[in-house]
């Protein structure tokens, strides 16, 4: 199973065309503007390592009257190679281990106060989701901008609906603790 | 905002409502407060409180106990006659599903309020238009409600609300039946709008994406207000 990867994603902005280092990182960075922003030398040794394994080839130099700039091409290996991870499935992950959900239950076992946890832990989701939704919908916000921040906004409605959801079990819980 | 010998006076305040209906406690002691030109999101469980408490702010139904003050006056205790004249004139409200008048078409459903208020119908069809194309809904002026798509109909009743210039928009899951991109479209336009216009707004949503449009949320459980998110 191949998973998502740099180089990857460079074979994917490789397929417009041949590019050199820092078209492709500066390429990266607006297409997937949530993202980290790829460092310079990231870009060239996962470009080198293209070019071992024979996903990728040398297409010449050029300096445009600046410093010399190999340019890249893919090869079509490197195009097989992409196509494939493109279709593959990802796999739906467990979800099962992230720190949320970690807390809640330690905070159940240990005593602690998990509704003020939740509480205060959605307001945190909140404030990023306002942030988010500042940014989708704020005039000229590009696509790659918009698409990104649904994702996340999704996925923040998703830890807030299991949040709201165990809130209410921790108040069935607590009552039947105490009833008993 | 006002501002009171230095004090920063609420446009909008409710103090400890109670209100039951028949032996359902819908309101347990809720308190808000809402600055001119905010934001606010209700949110909460179904059966919270929160429309309750909207058509309490709204003064759509009086508290059982407690206090409601828009701007220097207790509605909680205004005449009928004066309280109505009020929200036809200072407050704006949505539903659901929008409770357009199916037989008129959408401009005249705009127009209508003003027609209320004494204006000419031809000013009121010319400003009615002006507020449908704010909203994106110029085209489907002719059209009435029944011939229109729920997003057509919910942005010509933000337009309907926002006709008269309301100081305050009250609206009671206003994207409740949309799909998400419609949603998005109408959220945007209104946000866009009332921003524009300096209008606030009490937007009671059980759609935590939706809430993340407002400036700050008051999460109500059980007809008290659970917690209040303040935005930066």
């Amino acid at each position: 199973m191949m998973a998502m990867s740099t180089r990857h994603i460079l074979l994917g902005l490789l397929a417009s065309g041949p590019s050199h280092g820092y078209d492709l990182k500066r390429r990266h960075d607006e297409r997937f503007p949530q993202a980290r922003p790829l460092a310079y030398g990231q870009v060239y040794t996962t470009l080198q390592r293209l070019v071992r394994d024979g996903l990728a080839e040398v297409e010449g130099t050029d300096s445009d009257g600046g410093p010399e700039r190999t340019k890249y091409r893919w090869t079509e290996e490197g195009e097989r190679e992409l196509a494939e991870w493109a279709r593959e499935i990802a796999p739906p992950a467990p979800f099962v281990t992230n720190e949320i959900f970690a807390k809640v239950v330690v905070s159940i076992l240990s005593g602690g106060d998990a509704d003020a946890y939740l509480r205060a832990q959605r307001a945190a989701h909140m404030e990023r989701m306002r942030e988010l939704t500042a940014v989708k919908t704020a005039r000229g916000a590009d696509l790659a901008t918009v698409l990104s921040a649904d994702y996340a906004l999704n996925h923040l409605d998703a830890d807030l609906r299991w949040m709201t959801t165990t809130g209410v079990r921790l108040t069935t819980l607590i009552a039947e603790v105490d009833a008993a | 905002m006002s501002d009171k010998g230095g004090e920063t006076v609420p446009l909008l305040a409710a103090r400890d409502l109670v209100k039951a209906h028949g032996r359902t406690e819908a309101l347990r002691g809720a308190s808000v407060e809402l600055r001119d030109g905010e934001l606010l999101a209700v949110t909460g469980a179904s059966g919270s409180g929160k429309s309750t408490l909207l058509h309490c702010l709204a003064g759509i139904v009086r508290p059982d106990a407690g206090s409601v003050t828009y701007a220097g006056q207790r509605l909680d205790e205004l005449p009928e006659k004066r309280l109505s004249e009020l929200r036809r004139t200072e407050f704006g409200v949505v539903f659901q599903f929008g409770q357009l008048i199916p037989e008129l078409t959408a401009l005249d459903n705009v127009a209508l309020p003003l027609l209320l208020a004494g204006a000419a119908r031809t000013e009121a069809q010319g400003e009615a238009g002006e507020w449908l194309e704010r909203f994106g809904v110029r085209g489907q002026g002719e059209l009435r409600p029944g011939e229109m798509s729920g997003g057509q109909a919910q942005r010509v009743a933000l337009a309907r609300a926002l006709v008269t210039a309301p100081r305050i928009v009250f609206a009671d899951e206003p994207t409740g039946a949309l799909d998400s991109l419609t949603t998005e479209q109408v959220m945007t336009a209104l946000v866009r709008t009332v921003r524009e216009a300096g209008t606030a707004v009490v937007l009671v949503t059980h759609d935590d994406q939706v809430a993340a449009y407002a400036d700050r949320e008051i999460r109500l459980t059980d007809g008290a207000v659970a917690a209040q998110g303040v935005a930066a």
